[in-house]
């Protein structure tokens, strides 16, 4: 049964350090997310463990089998490419039997298993068509009707929903994880979508430069970032400079930029060190008039934009650092620009990093 | 500025209906008037000289006879040479060695060494007693039927690596992926997905083989010995007849000759997309087998022994007796110009003479013709039959071509002189590889671009000016460079135009002939002199391509 080990693995292409010693153990009937922004390996991890490539350094075991030198066709996958790869000179029903018949099935058998994915896909009716007459989202439905035909228990997906619209990539993304669940499937999905990773995935890795940073379940993830770079990538973050005041036990005290003091929860810090405090939009309260107290700022409304189910304000603090806060647009009072506000924070919901010896805006810069 | 005053002027004029379709009809008419008319009715007004054949059965048999063996061979090399250039062309673009840009570019070779020198350096290399016959005591392979298929082979081979390394280049490797993952062993994947896919190029490369081993004349000539095909047999009747009895049996072969390329032509064309590759039946086992067996490895080090043994020493062999002449009298005698040399260098002057004002002609009435056919210009239907008749020259033996050419032009303007009627041939035969270059180069240019262009206050010409000319430079040098190649290469229409002119891969085959006497080192420098100064001449234009960029 294929759980997926990937053992201080690494791959360059000529100067470019695409992977750069990652481990990583996917658990069988998981679906696991690649998770980061363009560029960063996911693709290349993905080939690796399909064997489309071969890693530099490193081990890659399926299941039990060590697979470094066991070529694609026998590594017992399905793989859904992003651009999809539909052959074109066969029409859906050729794509989809096409891995029971290179395999060696006997047609009858080859046939049954077709009726079986098409009828899970819901694309029976299109079965003769070509694959240049079919909608992005039927492509993508035969790309996977194809890869579950193979009968394997590994499902790789390579951004399966990227060159989808927007609506119809949302549906798609649970009738995948459905059907993964269904057949009881491992499946590793890549993404630069954090949403789509957030929604579908039992577990996330979050990647960069080739770097595994964080994995975790989505939950981990967005309450416990345990880098500047995750707190900005799933979900979003205010960060806030300053050091470290006071160190007594469970206490922290952070003195912001501006001289403002605040308190934090994590330890593990040097007095005097030099921090980012991360805090979510969502996680604010905000409220008319200045006031002091406990992890309390005051500040002025700058801007306000109004999204639907949010609205968002933009609100310059004393000591003039510019946060964004959320907040539901059906609770609570709205406010205006250029309204005095006091917003505050409870100490556990906000996240103190040490400062990123690259500077901030590298650290958490996607490109 | 006078000259920018007298562009904008183009430009105003450009834009009026009548200016731009008069451009776009003078290019269709002269293409009619100059290039597919005159062979066509060439044959008609002689039409009647075919009775002397007729009414001799051993001439017909023997041109009949020497028509099928065109055919024979031009199918037989085609299918051979897809065979052997596909595991080439795979080994360029897929084998990881450092060595495989040197390969690419040495594979080139045999194509712009012109093909009389090229017949020269295969009767060298495979008969002659300096060649690999002196390992073997005897001639290994004498002039015939065999050395023939050996040459058509060399010279159609690097053409068809090119258009199969361009095929590759342009797949999608991930189609292949996609096969691999789901379960397909390598084989398996290139036969029922890859190749399926590339077919049309496949395809293509097939048709250019077999239009240039129909054509081929000069060189085949040279190693025929006492086999005949179609040009051969053309070249013979010079010397066995005399009046009409060798007007009859050359409009006879000839005529045989289009009308069945045409046939073959046009049948390719329409059963080729109809032909369906065997992608449903799979062998599991066996093609496991063979992706990963010894044949699978020793397939690399076949495809270039074949490539170095057949193919590019061969070609090359005619540098031995051409170095050899270096260090003799031989350099010195033929830089004075003494005995046969004056013709000879007469003779490569009007080569690329001839090659330069063919290729110049092509640009003028060839570039307006491929903007037709790339963008309809006249009309969805107009445009597609003026399409496919563009390529008929390319499919129609030359020697062919230009039998019935100069009698169409002997007979009605016996006035003009051999040199344009010579013109008029290499023209007719080169003016479909320039407009396809072209065209194609026209339709890969976005119609946005001009439009944008035009939404701009652009004129039409203005819009070729600063749109298409710029974007299409590459393609224009690179379709310039096959026309120049072609022509200086060309034998057959030229044999069948002149009388007293000389061109130089005649000369070579005259030499060759014993029609004039030469030692071997001499006809050795000859072709030596022939390759050198077309690579140099190539290797400035290709520089000129390259300083320009792609786009
Ligand atoms: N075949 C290759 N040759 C050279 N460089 C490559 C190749 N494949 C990937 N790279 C480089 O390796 C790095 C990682 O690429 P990869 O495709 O894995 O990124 P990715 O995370 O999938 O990005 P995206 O979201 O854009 O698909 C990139 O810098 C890329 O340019
Ligand atoms: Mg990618």
């Amino acid at each position: 049964m294929p759980d997926v080990r990937v053992v201080n693995v690494s791959k360059k292409f000529g100067k470019i350090v695409a992977l750069d010693n990652v481990s990583l153990h996917i658990h069988e009937k998981e679906y696991f997310s690649l998770l980061g922004p363009s560029g960063c390996g996911k693709t290349t991890l993905l080939r690796l463990i399909a064997g489309l490539i071969q890693p530099d350094k490193g081990e890659i075991y399926i299941g039990e089998r060590f697979v470094n030198n066991v070529p694609p066709e026998d590594r017992d996958i399905g793989f859904v490419f992003q651009t999809f790869a539909l052959f074109p000179h066969m029409n859906v029903w050729d794509n989809v039997i096409y891995g029971p018949r290179v395999k060696g099935f006997d047609m009858k058998k080859a046939g049954i298993i077709g009726h079986e994915v098409l009828e899970m896909v819901k694309l029976h009716e299109r079965s003769d068509a070509f694959p240049n007459e079919l909608s992005g989202g039927m492509m993508q439905r035969t790309a996977v009707a194809r890869a579950l035909a193979a009968g394997a228990k590994l499902l790789l997906l390579d951004e399966p929903l990227g060159q989808l619209d927007a609506k119809v990539r949302k549906e798609l993304r649970y009738d995948i994880r459905r059907m993964v669940k269904d057949l009881e499937l491992t499946a590793i999905h890549v993404t630069h979508d954090q949403a789509e990773a957030m929604s579908i995935s039992d577990r996330i890795a979050v990647i960069k430069k080739g770097k595994v940073q964080q994995v975790g379940t989505p939950e981990e993830l967005y309450m416990n970032p345990q880098s500047v770079f995750v707190a900005n990538f799933i979900g979003e973050s205010n960060f806030l400079e300053g050091y470290v005041s006071i160190m007594t036990g469970k206490e922290t005290s952070i003195e912001l930029r501006g001289g403002t003091k605040v308190h934090a929860t994590n330890g593990d810090l040097k007095r005097g060190e030099r921090v980012v405090l991360a805090i979510r939009p969502e996680t604010f309260t905000i409220e008319k008039g200045a006031r002091r107290g406990e992890n309390a700022i005051s500040g002025s409304v700058e801007r306000v934009v109004f999204e639907g189910t949010n609205i968002r304000y933009e609100v310059r603090l004393e000591n003039q650092d510019s946060i964004l806060i959320a907040k539901p647009s059906l609770m609570g009072e709205w406010f205006n620009i250029g309204e005095k506000v006091t917003v505050s924070f409870q100490r556990e919901k906000a996240h103190v990093f040490p400062y990123p010896e690259t500077g901030l805006k590298e650290e958490i810069a996607v490109e | 500025m006078p000259k920018t005053k007298m562009l904008e002027a183009l430009d105003r004029l450009s834009s009026r209906k009548a200016v731009k379709y008069g451009v776009y009809l003078t290019a269709v008419i002269l293409f009619f008037a100059l290039i597919l008319l005159p062979p066509i009715l060439g044959i008609i007004i002689k039409w009647n000289t075919m009775q002397q054949v007729l009414n001799q059965p051993a001439l017909m048999s023997r041109a009949l006879s020497a028509v099928e063996n065109s055919f024979t061979i031009a199918l037989f090399v085609s299918a051979l040479d897809v065979a052997t250039g596909v595991p080439m062309a795979w080994l360029i673009t897929r084998g990881k060695s450092k060595w495989l840009n040197v390969l690419d570019t040495v594979s080139d070779i045999p194509f712009i060494v012109p093909t009389a020198a090229l017949g020269y350096s295969l009767l060298l290399f495979w008969s002659e007693p300096g060649g690999v016959s002196s390992l073997f005591g005897n001639s290994l392979v004498s002039q015939g039927w065999l050395l023939v298929v050996l040459l058509h082979f060399t010279f159609s081979y690097p053409v068809v690596v090119r258009v199969i390394v361009g095929a590759l280049l342009d797949y999608k490797k991930e189609y292949e992926n996609a096969s691999r993952t789901l379960g397909a062993p390598p084989f398996t994947a290139s036969r029922t997905v890859t190749f399926p896919i590339i077919k049309p190029s496949l395809i293509a490369a097939f048709i250019l083989a077999f239009s240039r081993s129909i054509s081929e004349t000069g060189a085949t000539f040279i190693v025929a010995g006492a086999f005949e095909n179609g040009p051969v047999f053309i070249q013979n009747m010079k010397k066995d007849y005399v009046g009409s009895t060798y007007e009859g049996s050359i409009v006879f072969a000839s005529f045989i000759l289009i009308a069945v390329a045409l046939a073959i032509f046009l049948t390719i064309r329409a059963l080729g997309p109809k032909l369906k590759l065997p992608v449903r039946k799979i062998w599991p086992t066996f093609e496991r087998k063979l992706s990963y067996s010894k044949a699978a490895s020793s397939r690399d080090s076949i495809t270039l022994l074949i490539f170095f043994a057949i193919v590019l020493i061969p070609s090359l062999f005619v540098a031995l007796p051409a170095l050899q002449a270096i260090f003799t009298d031989t350099l010195p005698k033929s830089l004075s110009g003494a005995g046969v040399w004056g013709e000879y260098w007469q003779s490569l002057l009007l080569s690329y003479f001839l090659g330069a004002v063919v290729t110049i002609l092509n640009v003028i009435i060839g570039l307006p013709m491929a903007i037709i056919v790339a963008r309809r210009k006249l009309g969805v239907l107009p445009s597609a039959v003026l399409d496919v008749l563009v390529n008929v020259p390319l499919v129609v033996p030359s020697i062919a071509l230009g039998v019935s050419l100069a009698i169409f032009w002997k007979a009605n303007f016996a006035f003009m002189p051999e040199m344009v009627v010579l013109i008029f041939a290499h023209l007719a035969i080169t003016y479909p590889y320039f407009v396809r270059s072209m065209s194609a180069a026209v339709e890969r240019i976005s119609p946005d671009l001009e439009e944008a262009a035009r939404t701009l206050g652009a004129k039409p010409l203005g819009v070729f000016r600063t749109i298409v000319l710029p974007l299409t430079k590459y393609s224009i040098l690179s379709g310039a460079i096959m026309v120049f190649t072609r022509s200086v290469s060309e034998t057959g229409a030229t044999v069948a135009v002149v009388t007293s002119l000389r061109t130089a891969p005649v000369v070579i085959v005259e030499w060759v002939m014993k029609k004039v006497a030469a030692t071997p080192l001499e006809i050795g420098l000859g072709c030596g002199f022939l390759i050198v100064f077309s690579f140099i001449i190539l290797l400035a234009l290709r520089l000129i391509v390259k300083g320009k960029g792609r786009y």
